[in-house]
């Protein structure tokens, strides 16, 4: 099936192709004639939608660093041993 | 004028404690504090072992901070330091961390099937203020095999840009996009059955799929 898109057409693009691009699409590394090609297949497929954002969502959920927070007093030590030193 | 590799009061900061004054550098470090841990621990996993290191590098930080040149970001050369130690500690432990919970999941050309389509909602990163949720979250992250977890973690946890990545692991452009995208699929793998929403709210697993 190809679908059109003002004038250009869009060549289907297969479930396991857009897994392999997936990081580099939210990464925005990929072609603008790939990107279409992956919105089109986006809007009509669950699956690879679900994988879409699941995967944005463990990169939102890292974003901010809170998942290796510092142990307790690591500054204070770290503080003290940068006293020691001659 | 302050390159843009500094930021405000950096240069300053540094200037002084070449010149002697220990208490600016305790002004310089502190920023960084959280990012040079985070980046032991992508080596390491471990958290005394992180803390270990993290402090080697600050302190190799101070002895080298004279030969900084403003050429790269400071917190790209503060991680290049804190990587080179945790590698090194690595190397001196002889450790083998390859156990690995993709393997099954890869062909031989590196295509990546995932195992379970679960539709997430998004998740606040506030959850990972509940520490069983934080644990499950590195525990994922630990289980991923070394070369894309420390790919992951410069790339999604500290934001280094896909140039920062290849020149600190001294991988290819490409590498560093391949790994990097089969940590992040294996991580939505294995934190999707958990994290899609039943972990917080008691909500049954199958009602997030869209079918």
């Amino acid at each position: 099936m190809v679908k059109k898109k003002a004038g250009m057409p869009i060549i289907e693009i297969s479930c396991v192709e857009v897994w392999r691009e997936i990081s580099n699409y939210l990464d925005h590394e990929i072609s603008a004639e790939l990107r279409d090609r992956m919105e089109a297949h986006f809007k009509a497929c669950a699956h690879c939608t679900a994988v879409l954002d699941g995967t944005r969502n463990v990169m939102e959920l890292v974003g901010d660093g809170k998942v290796f927070p510092l142990p307790e007093g690591f500054s204070k030590r770290l503080y003290k041993k940068l006293q020691k030193l001659p | 004028m302050t390159p843009p590799q500094l930021r405000p009061n950096e240069a300053e900061l540094i200037k002084s404690v070449c010149d002697g004054e220990r208490e600016a550098f305790y002004e310089l470090m502190r920023p960084y504090e959280r990012m040079i841990y985070a980046t032991a621990i992508a080596v390491l996993k471990n958290p005394a072992d992180a803390e270990e290191v993290a402090q080697e590098a600050v302190m190799k930080a101070l002895s080298n901070l004279g030969r900084f040149r403003a050429e790269s970001k400071f917190s790209t050369w503060l991680i290049q330091i804190t990587y080179n130690e945790a590698r090194m500690k690595v190397k001196k432990a002889r450790q083998h961390l390859y156990e690995s919970i993709d393997e099954q999941q890869q062909n031989e050309k590196g295509d990546f099937w995932p195992k379970d389509f679960a539709d997430w909602r998004p998740i606040p990163s506030e959850v990972l203020e509940q520490n069983e949720i934080r644990q499950a979250v590195q525990d994922a992250i630990n289980s991923l095999r070394p070369e894309y977890r420390e790919v992951f973690i410069l790339r999604d946890v500290q934001h280094l840009s896909i140039k920062e990545t290849t020149t600190i692991l001294g991988i290819s452009k490409a590498n560093v996009k391949t790994r990097l995208h089969r940590a992040r699929l294996q991580l939505r793998d294995s934190l999707a059955p958990g994290l899609d929403g039943c972990w917080i709210k008691g909500q049954s697993h199958r009602k997030v799929r869209p079918w």
